[in-house]
């Protein structure tokens, strides 16, 4: 496995200053693009490339890239756009951020091939706010691509145009969510749209749209480059190819490593140096903070990758690995995700709006010692009353933890009302 | 035509057009699905998630729940909008939505008639689990009309989406974000689209709602009556709200063809001038020395109708264009059957040149509802949405269809839709019509070739005649005269070229009613050159104009304050100060009417008769009265039943309105509407030159229009005051800044004051001096030269 | 006709839009309004406000607010409702500089509470809240999206990483 790990994303990260063009071109950069800026390929045959290696959104819903893209009617008249999500908000994921900071070229590549497939002239790359110096390295890489000839109009004389800008966000989590981003690009706050109708038919300023997650974005070169058949080898049927893992929270040495889907999670682990301190693994919430708590023993036995997760009653999600090791309060970790969504729910439906809320002031009167044996159950109630029912999926994200948290740590909450105090297992 | 579906609700098999939401489906069916944030008027947001449902397509079911606003029907779909789940669904969301509102609906406004108290009692559960500290939010002073609790919104943004997309102004908006998210303007600001007033009527609870009717009675005190809008040429449909002998609230009475779900403020709030202070409610007479006394109807009558009796042909009546059908036919019966030939209810239009080529019954032209199908408008002096706020409703959906909006005014309308807006004096109004006609290759004859010998169409105007003429092809063209054109000096030249480029466009010609009846004038023969049935006189009368110029011995006013009410209210007074007796039948009193009048009579206003209004598309409306006359003021028509019988005038025994209505309705058997000129409109020479001099723009603001919303309290309490407007070069021209008081004269009569203000929307060499602002009763023509003196 | 994806412009004058701002702000908000289809200058709302804000200190006036809006032909309640949704944008008069501490989980577990601890102690100052001598306002913020340096401060511009309170209180000694 070490010896495949890093090699889509970000397999430039050995080299100096990786984020720069030449760097980038060093190790065959742009060579995909300029294949498809002499050769004009048919772009179907681009997407069937995709669709055979199985590459799945790395956002968090891991919905099949080559799909996704085969659904924008090339033939449609007008503008259609290409946008890229670098919103990364999810509590636990901090993979795009270095994408942009040590990559940025090859997501300016993906997206440009991106727009070819899906005959988008015009790309968005949505970067959260907050991440000033990415920006900086993103837009410096972008100005360098066009003073090369690699963007613009007419590109090279190939007849294919292809502009890509910068949209800043500027802090709210629910950007993220891909038609709240569209909004935000648009000028207005980001509140997720209903579905349908969705982007492909009805999306930024109205018109066809595509959204991919950063890292999605990025491996597409790599992809096309070594061919879908070796992608999907590198994983597992279904679940192809490689995913970077934020893994965080209590671990030696916490870090993004890119390896192959399918990698069992004790590897991942003992590449991250252990649990810290050598203590015993209690839990893990292994895809972002939105996907269920597996607890530690069930997690050691489990291989990273979205169908085995899945079967496990979790989520691989944006691939954000927190990991928790004995002696963690659990219900203080809850009352903070709690809080999270509370805080950012963008307000407009009702379950969410004013379910967040709930929860989360329920949770932290627990946390004060003040629960009430009744809460347990209310607060597992209002979970699935929010579950399914609201605009876009933050409901869900809010209501799948406290429901696995219950499910698999109610002792710890009982304990909590029984005692009024501070209470660690 | 699209293709029906069938799909089933419910059990029930509904026939639907594709991509319809099922809710619309639902609720043609008559199968009630809860819901908050839908309503049929506004863009779907699906936020409240009241009416999620279950459904399957082809046998599979949906995965998790739909909402049903959101949620198109296809061929075979069916849906369950009871079943165990969704009943569930149901009851949630309302659980969720009253963790933050408060329990106290009997200290509520909106107790009784509260859709979230309604549907809490249907789907709710009957004990909350929520046991946290409420949400408590700031109520924001909205303005006089809106009263605010914002603790209650539920946040459904109905309001918000109405100002975007109805009004076409965003005032509120919904700042912040989760359950911090609050409705409002952020800066406290009041509202003040002339429509706002509807989003009362939006709100599910009771967190808007209005302010003069606050807490004045519970819903189940209330008795609904339907009435009719006495204002504009829509003659919107009312839900008259009264409680004992008193009118508590005006609604909005849903009436697709004209006001759809609508009405404006204007037509909700005015009721509340119906109990000014100075209401009239006896009959009283001048006595020596200019001290008013209180008398009896008898008495009063009988001292009308001898006074009317010497009088003879030398009678003169002036009738307010907001008078009901009944009360104008019945005073022109009044009028001819004593020989005189003087009755107007055109009191605005000092341009009478035209009357004998006048259009045999005016009308909007097309239907109210067409208006929004139009693909070209062209606006002739309207300042459309002071005139007509829902009829500029219409004329906003055609411009935001795409249809091309164009206008002729003296100055710049704030208009809520893209348009194109020619500014120019009243005379450069002439010229710009010309050079439509131009562009359109019309070369005219009489006056209108000379003026358009004179222009040279812009590239502008050269497009857009194009484009009026392609709407004229698919006959979606049309072109609209209002109030501005009807008081124009040269209101006959505006008609020529309207229907020159009309010929040239194939577009139609519409006119804007000035008041809520003034086609029922034509009908009725109020007018000096129209007999009842819009027949034409053999020998016409006078108009308004010449009645006034030629003094009468006694004159009738019915419904009007002739400071306010008339084209040129200071020749106006000299006019009825020369006379021997002034009879006003009124509502109120009024300093101007105190002064001319000799004797007034109480009449009845909106709401306290009975009567019927034609309004712009030519509806006959009836309406009964709600609630009974203060005092021992009557209604106009008996007033006019017993004068008619004291002058021994033959037939004047009618026992009801109806009666009366109907006597009218046989003579209009044959009145069919027509715009097209009876004559030749075109022969005048112009009365405007293209001088130098300044003129006045008298446009009668939006709560100026009569005088009962000239004493509807919360309307006036933002409204427009007295200020004299001027372009900012033209002021600096002129040493004049803002705020400098300036004195107005109009050449005869006495000067008025007002402060100047600079507004870059006015053209130069037009003075914007409103008419029927208080202070404005002692200035001339509402169109016509004035002269601006600093103080 | 909906508030989705359609437009909401309210016109300006042009002889007012001139002169709003300074000619590098309205040259740089011209940059991004630019970015967009030509009917959408409301795109530019987000970069408008952070440009505007860091001019005027770091928060944004009602005034400049209005302003926004008439530079991008939006109605002010539509610039409102932005301003007031975005975590990165203060209505309220701020410090010299903005410290923000990551509150959300990965921080969490590595320490983020007794940073905010050490922060309010030391001094004196309340999540949302300003030191008294104007330094710098704190404000406690969700996930920062650098979970592997945890825990994470945004200061300003600049993220630190792993910050100890001691490191942290180097960090702000030598804020200006
Ligand atoms: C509340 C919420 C937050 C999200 N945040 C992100 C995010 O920060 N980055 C991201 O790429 N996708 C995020 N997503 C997922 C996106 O909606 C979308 O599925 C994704 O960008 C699609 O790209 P992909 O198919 O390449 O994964 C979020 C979804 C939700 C519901
Ligand atoms: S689920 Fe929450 S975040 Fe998503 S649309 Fe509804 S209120 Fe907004
Ligand atoms: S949890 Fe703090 S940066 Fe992610």
């Amino acid at each position: 496995m070490v010896e495949r790990q890093n090699s889509v994303c970000f397999r430039t990260l050995h080299l100096d200053q990786p984020w720069r063009l030449d760097s980038y071109r060093s190790i065959g950069g742009y060579g995909q693009w300029e294949r498809i800026l002499q050769e004009r390929p048919d772009p179907a045959d681009l997407i069937e490339q995709l669709k055979l290696s199985a590459l799945r959104g790395r956002g968090g819903a891991g919905f099949p890239t080559g799909l996704k893209w085969s659904f924008m009617l090339r033939s449609a008249p007008g503008q259609r756009y290409i946008v890229c999500n670098s919103d990364e908000g999810e509590p636990g994921t901090c993979k795009d951020r270095d994408i942009l900071r040590y990559n940025p070229h090859q997501l300016i590549e993906g997206m440009a091939i991106a727009g070819y497939c899906i005959g988008a002239t015009v790309g968005y790359n949505y970067i959260r706010g907050e991440f000033f110096e990415p920006t900086e390295r993103f837009e410096a890489a972008v100005q360098e691509a066009y003073a090369a000839g690699l963007l613009g109009k007419d590109i090279g004389g190939s007849g294919i145009d292809f502009d890509l800008y910068v949209h800043n966000g500027a802090g709210a989590y629910i950007c993220g969510e891909e038609t709240a981003l569209l909004e935000s690009i648009e000028g207005k706050k980001g509140q997720p749209r209903y579905k349908p109708p969705f982007p492909a038919q009805s999306g930024l300023y109205g018109r066809p749209t595509t959204i991919n997650n950063t890292e999605s974005l990025a491996s597409v070169p790599v992809i096309l480059e070594k061919g879908g058949q070796w992608f999907l080898d590198q994983g597992l049927p279904n679940n192809g190819g490689l995913k970077v893992f934020s893994v965080t929270g209590h671990v030696e040495k916490p870090r993004n490593l890119e390896v192959p889907l399918g990698t069992p999670f004790r590897e991942l682990l003992a590449q991250c140096g252990g649990v810290k301190g050598g203590k015993k693994l209690k839990a893990v919430i292994p895809g972002g903070s939105s996907t269920p708590v597996v607890p530690g023993d069930q997690m050691m036995e489990l291989n990273m990758d979205y169908d085995s997760l899945a079967k496990a009653g979790s989520m691989l999600g944006s691939g954000a690995v927190i990991v928790m090791a004995e002696g963690t309060d659990m219900v203080k970790v809850l009352a903070n995700l709690a809080h999270f969504y509370a805080a950012e729910s963008c307000g407009q439906c009702t379950p969410c709006r004013e379910g967040t809320g709930w929860l989360s002031r329920v949770l932290h009167r627990i946390l004060k010692g003040q629960g009430r044996r009744e809460d347990l159950d209310l607060l597992d109630d209002a979970a699935n009353r929010i579950m399914g029912r609201t605009i876009c999926a933050l409901g869900d994200a809010a209501a799948m933890p406290v429901r696995s948290f219950l499910k698999h740590y109610r002792h710890e909450f009982e304990r909590y009302i029984a005692q009024g105090e501070r209470c660690v297992s | 035509m699209t293709q029906k579906v069938k799909i089933e609700i419910d059990g029930r098999t509904c026939e639907a057009t594709p991509g319809e939401m099922i809710i619309a489906v639902a609720d043609r069916a008559g199968i009630p699905i809860p819901r908050f944030c839908y309503h049929k008027k506004l863009s779907i947001a699906a936020n409240c998630r009241m009416c999620l449902v279950e459904a399957e397509q082809g046998g599979r079911p949906f995965p998790k729940l739909v909402p049903a606003c959101a949620t198109p029907v296809m061929e075979g779909m069916r849906v369950q909008t009871r079943s165990a789940l969704a009943r569930e669904a149901q009851q949630s969301t309302l659980e969720f939505l009253l963790i933050n509102h408060p329990l106290d609906c009997p200290i509520c406004d909106q107790g009784g008639e509260c859709e979230l108290q309604d549907l809490t009692l249907r789907y709710g559960k009957d004990k909350s689990r929520y046991a946290e500290a409420k949400r408590v939010v700031k109520d924001e002073n909205l303005g006089p009309l809106i009263a605010t609790e914002m603790t209650r919104c539920i946040h459904c943004t109905r309001c918000v989406r109405f100002g975007a997309e109805i009004a076409g102004l965003r005032e509120l908006g919904a700042t912040g974000r989760g359950d911090h998210m609050r409705i409002g303007t952020y800066v406290e600001q009041t509202l003040g689209h002339e429509l706002s007033g509807n989003i009362i009527d939006l709100c599910p609870v009771g967190a808007l709602t209005a302010k003069p009717s606050r807490f004045r009675a519970r819903p189940w005190e209330l008795i609904q009556v339907d009435g009719i809008a006495p204002h504009d040429g829509l003659g919107s449909h009312l839900h008259l709200h009264v409680r004992g002998r008193q009118l508590v609230r005006v609604h909005p009475r849903a009436q697709e063809a004209i006001n759809e779900t609508w009405i404006s403020d204007r037509d909700r709030f005015s009721y509340t001038g119906l109990s000014a202070p100075d209401r009239l409610g006896e009959p009283m007479i001048k006595r020596e020395g200019g001290c008013w006394q209180a008398l009896e109807w008898q008495g009063a009558l009988q001292i009308a109708a001898e006074r009317i009796r010497e009088a003879g042909s030398e009678l003169g009546a002036l009738i307010a264009p907001n008078a009901t059908l009944e009360e104008m036919y019945l005073l022109q019966r009044l009028v001819r059957g004593l020989g005189a030939q003087a009755i107007d209810s055109r009191l605005r239009q000092q341009d009478f040149r035209g009357d004998a080529a006048d259009a045999s019954l005016p009308w909007l032209g097309v239907s109210i509802a067409k208006v929004e199908e139009q693909e070209g408008i062209l606006l002739i002096g309207s300042d459309i949405r002071q005139e007509q706020p829902l009829l500029a409703h219409r004329v906003r959906k055609a411009a935001l269809a795409g249809g091309l909006v164009a206008t002729v005014n003296p100055y710049r309308l704030d208009l809520t839709f893209p348009a194109i807006q020619f500014t120019a004096s009243p005379s450069g109004m002439l010229r710009e019509l010309a050079a439509l006609a131009k562009a359109l290759r019309k070369r005219g004859s009489g006056t209108l070739r000379t003026l358009i010998s004179e222009v040279k169409p812009t590239a502008q105007q050269v497009e857009v005649a194009e484009q009026l003429k392609q709407a004229g092809k698919r006959y979606r063209g049309l072109i609209l005269l209002g109030a501005l054109a009807t008081a124009h000096p040269d209101y006959s030249l505006l008609r020529a070229l309207a229907h020159l480029i009309a010929d040239a466009t194939r577009a139609k010609v519409g006119f804007l009613p000035a008041a809520a009846n003034s086609f029922g004038a034509y009908l009725a023969g109020a007018l000096p050159h129209r007999l009842p049935g819009a027949r034409p006189a053999e020998t016409p009368g006078l108009s308004a104009e010449a009645m006034l110029n030629k003094p009468r011995k006694v004159y009738l006013l019915w419904g009007l304050e002739p400071g306010f009410d008339l084209a040129d209210p200071a020749k106006a007074v000299q006019g009825l100060d020369r006379a021997d007796f002034v009879i006003a039948c009124t509502g109120y009193r009024s300093p101007a009417l105190e002064r001319v009048a000799d004797l007034l009579l109480p009449i009845a206003l909106f709401a306290e008769t009975s009567g019927t209004l034609v309004n712009a598309q030519l509806d006959w409306q009836s309406f009964r009265g709600a609630i009974p006359p203060p005092v021992e003021a009557r209604p106009g028509w008996k007033v006019l039943r017993v004068l008619g019988n004291l002058l021994e005038l033959e037939g004047f025994d009618y026992r009801s309105s109806e009666e009366v209505l109907e006597e009218l309705r046989k003579q209009c058997a044959h009145a069919k509407p027509n715009n097209d000129p009876r004559g030749d409109l075109k022969k005048l020479p112009p009365r405007l030159s293209n001088g130098d001099r300044l003129y006045r723009i008298g446009n009668v603001p939006i709560y100026a229009l009569d005088a009962l919303v000239r004493r509807a309290e919360p309307l006036q309490a933002n409204a427009e005051f007295l200020q004299v407007s001027l372009n900012p070069d033209q002021a600096a021209e002129m040493g004049l800044g803002a705020g400098d008081q300036v004195e107005i004269d109009q050449g005869e009569g006495k000067l008025a004051k007002a402060p100047v203000r600079l507004d870059p929307r006015i053209p130069r060499g037009c003075a914007r001096i409103p008419a029927g602002l208080s202070g404005s009763e002692q200035l001339g023509p509402q169109i016509g030269p004035v002269s601006l003196e600093k103080r | 006709m909906s508030l989705k994806s359609t437009p909401q412009t309210l016109p300006t004058d042009p002889a007012v839009r001139e002169n709003l701002f300074n000619p590098e702000i309205r040259a740089a908000i011209d940059r991004h309004i630019a970015k967009y289809p030509p009917e959408w200058k409301q795109s530019a709302v987000m970069p408008a406000l952070t440009l505007v804000q860091e001019w005027n200190g770091g928060w944004l006036t009602i005034e400049l607010m209005n302003e926004v809006a008439a530079y991008l032909e939006m109605p002010p309640i539509a610039v409102y409702e932005v301003a007031s949704f975005y975590g990165m944008y203060d209505l309220k008069p701020t410090g010299r500089h903005k410290v923000c501490v990551c509150n959300s989980i990965s921080c969490l577990l590595n320490g983020s509470e007794a940073l905010i601890e050490h922060v309010k102690k030391r001094y004196q100052v309340a999540p949302g809240e300003t030191t008294a001598d104007g330094k710098f306002t704190f404000k406690e913020v969700e996930c920062l999206g650098a979970c592997r340096h945890a825990p994470v401060v945004l200061i300003d511009k600049t993220y630190g990483e792993n910050l100890t309170p001691e490191a942290l209180d180097r960090w702000i000694e030598e804020l200006d």
